[in-house]
């Protein structure tokens, strides 16, 4: 197949059916764990529930100082990486313009040059995440292949739009390809591996959130 | 018809000064990226070549790609080198037809078997035998592999003979097809773009002209020297492009500022040519420069790249459609495998033996 | 009743899986930041002891039984099922290693309750028959006897009557409507009698009825610290059916962790329904009499003097500002630790881990967390509000032969009461 022949179908089919798995996987997951319930507490309450688990999802953003203290550069290494992929992401011209056919949002992109150094940082946090993952026993007892699995499928996307925009290794048609294939690996593996905290993070945070609000202690 | 005369003395009888002549060798020398040392080569070469016998056949096609070549307002030396070649059959320019102008064919390729070139504009359609497009009772498909066969070399110009073109869209009722796709032993030039931009097709010649041997070629076919570079990277716009600044409709502030059109469909990075440096109409202008993104002619199924005003980061297919179709599959999925969890969680329930403090020994 | 086995075991933990659960599992990114809150993997350097690590058996039985592409995955082959070789090599990880302190619970980015995971796949060890020795113990002497240490209504009548003899006050013994029903650890009602004695003059300062039921003295809760909910239903119903045959208006759970999160908590939900009485612990009671000026005391304590935190009480509790307000109205000179509070670190020897022997080694290294922080600060007395981890800090504290007394909160305050009323007094002359 021709790199514009690749390119078409990456740009066609191809991202029809990563982004419907995609879709059915996400729906999938969601319905899998709605579906083992949840015992409503019958102790009585101090507070509100509800309120409870609405904070929890904003407030577990930040790390606590204790443990910041014990692990800064894995932590900050942590929201390097995430917001590094969300601003090459949200804020590339010809990204907001995806979504803006799409979904017909839109709103004022980064220049390039800054989406290029960002991506470079991203890379290179997701190299050095990778690298303490190899090395620390304790991540070393809990990984597994997902997790190798999931780390790639989100570099991937972040390397080849660097390596595409900059024309290096392969003529750009070709990278551009590669790019959008990429994309549409990390489309299709996300709903069976840990990424689908990207949606259900929401729901563990309010399901220990709400309890705390109801007991009325810290969360 | 055909004389002896050479290239050099055909230019000086029309009135090329010597240094007219060389202002175009080292125009050409640069516009194929050859080192200035070649400017006498190609001088001398040029100046003694003597007339090549051309065939030029036109298929399923719009004419559209003669049209670019051979209009010009003032007389340049490409029109030139096109009169020094014998032209020795062109639907178009040739003054003979009917019957003349197949015999006169059938002379040239007997007189210059295995010397001539044959330049084909249009794609050749192969679908009821053929039947798509006949000249004189021939189809395009007999016809091209008769004349292949005595050619030294086959110029492909126009996108629909490099990759089948517009003919070649989808659905493709004709079955049209390229010239390599049907003549694979013979060397082959493809000099696409919908049409391609004049110069390029005189600087291939030349080059043909001059060396005897075709130019170095991309892996898509086509001289490197002219499509070795994408659009992109030689756009005078780029700078708009990496500060983000893009026209969003076609009469907004972007457009009249004249920033990047990438947003309204500009295929210019995925496309190589040599529009941004060469540009159209003598130098006058191309697309991008007249305000409306590259639609990427020169690259095969152009067509169907997903059109011509989506941006290159948008995918064709339609998105809301998939998502709505996806998540009615998601929930039928997701409703049974809840309907599954369901009862297999009540299973262990039901099947709960309470503990005692008696079942807690294993021995 | 049936003989623990594996697949019973394994059947419970399929039981104990609901959407949090679930959605706790999806969400682990295996960051490892609970290790970092685990006083346990901190003072061990042991990596298995990381808390999302200690469940693992159930994120297997999750994923193979309730996921689709879990299901895929081992009908590929691909999936280790849990055997009795997960449970012999989970059991220390789940009991001894893990006071179920719910620090790691605090700390996940993604917001799961680690602690209350360990909690529940206790349930599927003790059912698969790998629970601890000294545990199992505890539960049968919890249930057959009326308290895992042992003790029975007699040892709490003489308690009662050495009250009686100490200080004229009277302790009464199923008091229909009274106040308070007070509550008692096995442990203070051996080791710790002036907790009792600080309850019964603090009483009679604030103008409060309570009793004591003979049938429900009971605070701890076995069934909690083993992880087999039905036998902690049985210990709690017996204080539900005490409270709401006397009529009480509320309970209270004395200073001890684990007896406060199984009656406030948990209670209702083992038995299925709503108390028809409240549930306080002994210092949100004593705040809300000092809120109403019922606690009036006098003179502080001068010694420098610091808090620690017991884990259900506080952080698992929510009663974490009233120790505070009640130990400003006695100390002269009370610092916080660093991590104090919600934050502060597990005494090491709670949910279960002090009544489990064979954990004793993992224990002390892991007391080593409050040693630096008690290094730290440099204090002459050091307070607390729990039974339990009174026990531990002693021990701790002398194996590390520090020089530090451990004082219980209540006891503290009962110490600076004002003098009795006139009248109380009378009354004693009159005896």
């Amino acid at each position: 197949m021709t790199s514009e022949a690749l390119l078409t179908w990456a740009r066609g089919p191809g991202f029809d059916l990563a982004l419907a798995i995609f879709v059915l996987g996400m729906l999938l997951r969601l319905f899998e764990i709605l579906s083992l319930g949840n015992k409503p507490d019958l102790a009585e309450g101090r507070g509100s529930g509800v309120v409870g688990g609405l904070k929890t999802i904003i407030t577990r953003n930040w790390p606590r100082g204790t443990v910041f203290a014990r692990e800064p550069v894995r932590i900050i290494n942590g929201y390097v990486f995430h917001l590094g992929f969300f601003i090459v992401l949200f804020f590339y011209g010809p990204h907001i313009e995806l979504f803006q056919t799409k979904l017909g949002l839109s709103w004022p992109g980064l220049p390039t040059g800054v989406i290029d150094a960002v991506a470079v940082i991203t890379v290179a946090s997701l190299v050095l995440a990778l690298v303490m993952r190899l090395t620390s026993p304790v991540l070393k007892q809990i990984s597994s292949v997902g997790d190798y699995v999931a780390w790639a499928a989100t570099l991937l996307p972040v390397l080849t739009g660097y390596l595409a925009y900059n024309h290096m290794l392969v003529p750009y048609t070709q990278m551009l390809a590669l790019h959008l294939l990429s994309v549409e690996l990390l489309l299709i593996v996300a709903p069976f591996t840990k990424l689908t905290h990207m949606f259900s993070f929401v729901l563990s945070r309010w399901y220990q959130g709400y309890q705390a609000g109801h007991r009325g202690i810290e969360s | 018809m055909k004389d002896d005369m050479t290239l050099g003395e055909r230019l000086r009888q029309r009135g090329v000064s010597r240094r007219g002549f060389l202002k175009f060798c080292a125009t050409t020398a640069s516009m194929m990226a050859l080192p200035p040392s070649m400017i006498s080569a190609i001088a001398d070469s040029l100046q003694k070549a003597k007339r090549p016998s051309v065939i030029w056949l036109s298929f399923q096609e719009c004419t559209g790609c003669t049209e670019s070549l051979t209009r010009s307002h003032a007389p340049t030396v490409e029109s030139l080198i096109f009169d020094h070649i014998s032209l020795d059959y062109h639907h178009t320019l040739q003054a003979a037809s009917g019957d003349a102008a197949e015999h006169a064919r059938d002379e040239a390729m007997k007189q210059n078997w295995g010397k001539y070139l044959l330049v084909v504009d249009g794609s050749i359609p192969v679908a009821e035998n053929g039947a798509y497009s006949t000249i004189a009772g021939i189809t395009n498909l007999a016809m091209l592999q008769e004349v292949a066969e005595g050619a030294a070399a086959i110029v492909a110009v126009g996108t629909c003979a490099a990759y089948g073109g517009l003919p070649h869209a989808n659905p493709n009722p004709t079955g049209a097809k390229s010239v390599a796709d049907l003549i694979t032993d013979k060397p082959i030039i493809n000099v696409p773009g919908c049409p391609p931009i004049p110069t390029v097709i005189s600087g291939v010649l030349a080059h043909y002209l001059t060396f005897d041997t075709l130019p170095e070629l991309d892996d898509l076919g086509r001289p490197k020297a002219f499509y070795g570079q994408n659009i992109h990277d030689r756009c005078y716009r780029r700078p708009f492009y990496e500060r983000g600044e893009f026209a969003e409709t076609f009469d907004d502030e972007g457009a009249r500022k004249g920033w990047c059109l990438y947003k309204l469909g500009c295929k210019g990075p995925t496309t190589y040519n040599a529009c941004a440096t060469a540009k159209w109409n003598e130098g006058t202008s191309w697309p991008v420069e007249a305000g409306h993104g590259c639609i990427g002619c020169s690259e095969p199924n152009f067509w169907d790249a997903g059109g011509f005003y989506q941006a290159l980061s948008v995918p064709t297919g339609d998105a809301s459609n998939t998502i709505l179709g996806a998540a009615a599959a998601g929930v039928a999925v997701g409703a049974a495998a809840a309907v599954l969890n369901k009862r297999n969680k009540a299973k262990a329930a039901a099947a709960h033996e309470k503990v005692t403090v008696n079942d807690l020994n294993k021995d | 009743m049936s003989a623990p086995s594996v697949e019973k075991g394994i059947q419970f933990i399929r039981e104990q899986i609901d959407a949090p659960v679930a959605s706790f599992f999806s969400s682990c990114v295996h960051c490892g930041l609970c290790a970092e809150a685990c006083l346990f993997y901190g003072q061990t350097g042991e990596a298995k002891y990381t808390p999302i690590n200690k469940v693992e058996p159930m994120r297997r039985i999750w994923e193979q039984e309730y996921t689709l592409w879990g299901k895929i995955k081992s009908s590929l082959g691909l999936s280790r099922k849990v055997t009795e070789k997960d449970f012999e090599e989970w059991e220390t990880l789940v009991y001894d290693a893990c006071s179920l302190c719910g620090r790691c619970s605090l700390i996940c980015p993604v917001g799961n309750d680690i602690s209350d995971m360990i909690r529940k796949i206790r349930e599927g060890f003790a059912a698969a028959g790998y629970a601890p020795e000294g545990l199992i113990g505890a539960s049968k002497r919890a249930v057959e006897i009326g308290s895992p240490m042992g003790v029975k209504l007699p040892a709490v009548k003489a308690q009662i009557a050495h009250l009686k003899k100490d200080t004229g006050l009277d302790a009464p013994l199923d008091l229909k409507g009274a106040d308070y029903m007070v509550l008692l650890s096995s442990m203070e009602i051996m080791n710790f009698p002036e907790y009792l004695e600080a309850v019964a003059r603090i009483m009679r300062q604030a103008g409060k009825t309570w009793t004591i039921s003979s049938k429900a003295f009971e605070a701890t809760n076995a069934g909690i610290q083993i992880g087999v909910s039905d036998i902690a239903a049985e210990l709690v119903q017996r204080v539900v059916d005490a409270a709401e045959e006397l009529g009480v208006n509320t309970v209270i759970s004395p200073e001890c962790g684990h007896a406060f999160t199984a009656i406030r908590w948990e209670g209702p939900n083992l038995i299925g329904r709503p108390f028809k009485f409240k549930v306080q612990h002994i210092l949100e009671v004593l705040d809300d009499f000092r809120a109403e000026g019922l606690l009036k005391t006098e003179g502080l304590e001068e010694a420098k003097l610091t808090f620690h935190d017991p884990c259900q009480l506080v952080r698992k509790g929510g009663v974490v500002q009233q120790p505070r307000n009640l130990l400003n109205m006695v100390a002269s000179n009370f610092v916080e630790m660093r991590d104090h509070g919600a934050m502060n670190w597990c005494c090491s020897a709670g949910g279960g881990v002090s009544a489990n022997e064979r954990a004793d080694e993992v224990k002390f290294k892991a007391f080593n967390q409050k040693k630096s922080q008690l290094d730290e600060l440099g204090v002459d007395t050091l307070v607390t509000a729990c039974a339990n981890c009174r026990i531990m800090l002693e021990e701790g504290i002398e194996e590390h032969e520090m020089d530090l007394p451990v004082v219980g909160l209540t006891e503290m305050i009962a110490d600076h009461l004002v003098e009795e009323r006139v009248e109380d007094k009378a009354e004693d002359k009159n005896e």
